[in-house]
């Protein structure tokens, strides 16, 4: 490691290093949004795990921090697998199907970066949970 | 940079170190590896969450996800179902009593609820041993702040204007310090870092050095900057090696990027530090005691004045605060100090670290606004008492401090409102008593870590709090008189009047205040010759009652001395004269057939 030598230097360096600490600072964060990859056997087997790390790719390129991505369980809909779900605050949560890795990306800049829902690959707009 | 997914946090502290918290490590490493998860999956060591009744702790990010009571045997269901499929291991989630429901988030649990966590705001959440993840959450940012913007009197202004108050107990104001130790003009200054923790009970410090060592350089320096010190001392006890380890980690890698040393920043500004051991001695705790030792001389203390602020370590004008007072300066720097002032009240401002300890369902560490209420902190956060007993009282302040009582739960906690009742600020422990606790026993207690802590140079302290121990064994005896109770408060307030330094003033305060608030308790063992609470043994003795007891021998079998005599299905009878009170009789009946009076 070299010396930070100014006030300059000490900013960029928190700046790198602030990346790693996103992942946690975004749970905490008010406004984040969730998306969640179905990671049951069917879902790897459809080649979810392509999905997520194409997903989490494409969120660090354009630099999008208040998105977390996660994993569940089976969603129970494997034939629409791999299936993401986008959870966000002013949106229901909106289910996709049959995700890959290049409608991972588009979701990321469609629906997660400009606000557009890709229509055609949404499975059911809304559902409720019963708690 | 690597782009993981998921991070887990493994708390890293004492606490949880030996609950195994390591080999859990280790096995979360090796099942990430198994499952080829290496480059996706995180392990970081952190510090301590706080919440130590439940550890080891590990917290899944960015699901937000709170596993509690963590064993090594878990480690490869929660990387093969939660890490690999995204399913959380629900029996290792936080099982709210109350209401019987699990917890996911930790911002669920109760425990962190009425928490505002700003001198443990990175512990349990950056990796201690990592300066970059210091740096990325605000590390230096402050220090960066006072060298390129701040003049050295701007620093003690704001510092002064947040009402903070030294941490370590005594509750001096911190600007006002600094202050002191700005105007005297000398050609060597020094800071030091007081982390002589030494209240039975107390983890605070330990937990901060352990869990954001960094926090403690960074303010340390900035103290240098405002009193124009180039020279620290942290003086910890050896006893916390894990501190100690951190610590040399976290000077290492300041020093590396620069942030100690020559020119920090390009400021001009120097500012070094060293550690220097202590033996765990509890007078080194005292200002002037520590001074003595760093300088290698026998840990005593000295009269003052002089004030260190004027004639410290090496003679030079030095600077004594406590970790966690440091801790509180960053976020007073970055945020300033109206922020700070407005979570506190009037006259102490931000927060205060306790460590409930006791009879309380959750023991650990916990971090609440000045002016919270006792009742909040004991009932909301710590969870009521163990095994729904009763109430009977909460010490707080260790050896210096005193009881405080179920009438004073609602008063909200200050420095001044915790004197007023007798008691003190302390370094924060908190032991609740219940009402199996007998007070003269709890004051007993007290006096014996005094007795022998005390470094005997002063009459009142060395001999003073000989005799009171005496007197208080007489009574737990059960050979106590009433005057004795005399005598007790008479000695105390001598003490109180005459020793030389802040442990033997405050040595008597277990007594004192034991004695105003349960007078009646003191009768008990004096006049009727009856420990209430059945804790003297001297003065309860084991009784087998007729109607119930049906003759089965259990309580004859396991006694030690064979006192219990009876045939089979007949009611037995303890003979007193030979009875050596063990309780195991009245443990192993299964009939409640043995009362304790």
């Amino acid at each position: 490691m070299s010396k930070i030598k100014s006030l300059e230097e000490l900013q960029k360096l928190r700046q790198t290093a602030k990346g790693s600490l996103d992942l946690r600072s975004t749970a905490e964060s008010e406004n984040r949004m969730i998306v969640r990859v179905g990671m049951a056997t069917c879902g790897i087997a459809s080649g979810a795990r392509e999905t997520m790390s194409a997903i989490i790719d494409e969120l660090a390129k354009q630099g999008i921090k208040n998105v977390s991505v996660t994993q569940t369980g089976c969603m129970g809909y494997c034939a629409e697998e791999p299936i993401v779900e986008v959870v966000s605050k002013d949106n229901p949560p909106i289910l996709y199907g049959h995700v890959d890795a290049e409608r991972g990306r588009e979701i990321v800049t469609e629906h997660i970066k400009n606000g557009r829902l890709l229509q055609n690959a949404i499975i059911t707009k809304s559902f409720e949970k019963i708690e | 940079m690597s782009s993981y997914r998921m991070h887990l946090l493994v708390c890293g502290g004492t606490g949880c170190t030996s609950s195994q918290s390591l080999k859990l490590m280790d096995e979360l490493n090796a099942s990430v590896k198994r499952h080829g998860l290496s480059d996706e999956v995180e392990v970081v060591t952190t510090g301590c969450f706080g919440f130590c009744e439940k550890g080891p702790i590990v917290k899944v990010y960015p699901d937000d996800v709170f596993y509690v009571s963590v064993k090594p045997e878990d480690a490869e269901e929660i990387i093969a179902e939660h890490a690999l499929k995204g399913r959380q291991v629900e029996r290792l989630l936080y099982v709210e009593p109350n209401l019987n429901v699990k917890l996911e988030g930790q911002r669920d649990l109760p425990f962190y609820k009425k928490q505002v966590r700003i001198a443990l705001r990175n512990c349990g959440f950056i990796n201690p041993e990592d300066i970059n993840e210091s740096i990325a959450n605000e590390g230096y940012q402050a220090l960066a702040k006072c060298l390129t913007e701040m003049s050295p009197e701007d620093v003690i202004d704001t510092v002064t204007k947040a009402a903070l108050r030294g941490r370590g107990g005594g509750g001096f104001p911190t600007g006002l310090k600094w202050k002191f130790a700005n105007k005297n003009v000398s050609d060597e200054k020094y800071i030091i870092c007081n982390a002589d923790e030494g209240d039975p009970g107390a983890f605070m410090d330990r937990s901060i050095l352990e869990g954001d060592p960094h926090t403690v350089l960074e303010a340390m320096a900035i103290a240098g900057y405002a009193i124009g010190a180039n020279h620290g001392y942290i003086y910890i006890r050896a006893e916390y090696p894990l501190a100690i380890h951190r610590l040399e980690i976290a000077i290492e890698q300041a020093r590396e990027l620069g942030l100690l040393g020559k020119d920090i920043l390009g400021s001009g500004f120097d500012f070094d530090l060293e550690l220097r051991y202590g033996a765990g001695a509890f007078v080194c705790g005292e200002e002037t005691a520590l001074i003595q030792s760093i300088e290698g001389e026998r840990g005593e203390p000295t009269t003052k004045p002089p004030f260190p602020a004027e004639s410290g370590v090496w003679g030079k004008p030095t600077c004594v605060n406590n970790v966690e007072t440091f801790a509180n300066v960053p976020p007073i720097i970055l945020k300033g100090a109206e922020w700070f002032k407005k979570i506190g009240t009037e006259k102490s401002g931000g927060t205060k670290v306790f460590a409930l300890a006791g009879k309380i369902n959750n023991v650990g560490l916990v971090e609440v606004p000045m002016g919270t209420t006792l009742r909040e902190v004991i009932y909301d956060i710590g969870g009521g008492i163990k095994n729904d007993r009763k109430f009977k009282a909460v010490q707080t302040g260790g050896p210096s401090g005193g009881c405080i009582t179920a009438e004073s739960l609602d008063i909200p906690i200050d420095y001044e409102n915790l004197t007023a009742i007798g008691s003190m600020m302390g370094s924060g422990g908190m032991i609740v008593l219940d009402e199996d606790n007998c007070m003269v026993d709890i004051a007993k207690f007290y006096l014996e870590f005094t007795v022998d802590e005390s470094c005997g140079k002063c009459t009142p302290c060395r001999v003073g709090t000989k005799r009171l121990h005496e007197i208080l064994e007489k009574i737990t005896n059960g050979q106590g008189t009433e005057q004795d109770l005399l005598d007790l408060r008479e000695l105390g307030e001598t003490i109180k009047d005459t020793a030389l330094c802040g442990l033997g003033q405050t040595a008597p305060n277990p007594v004192l205040s034991t004695l105003n608030y349960f007078q009646d308790e003191y009768i008990a063992h004096v006049r009727d010759k009856k420990c209430p609470a059945g804790v003297c043994q001297a003065l309860l003795s084991y009784n087998i009652l007729k109607d119930k007891c049906v003759g089965c021998t259990a309580c004859a079998r396991v006694c030690p001395v064979k006192c219990i005599s009876g045939s089979p299905k007949v009611v037995h009878e303890i003979d007193q004269s030979e009875c050596i009170k063990c309780g195991a009789c009245m443990n192993a009946c299964k009939f409640s057939a043995i009362e304790k009076r």
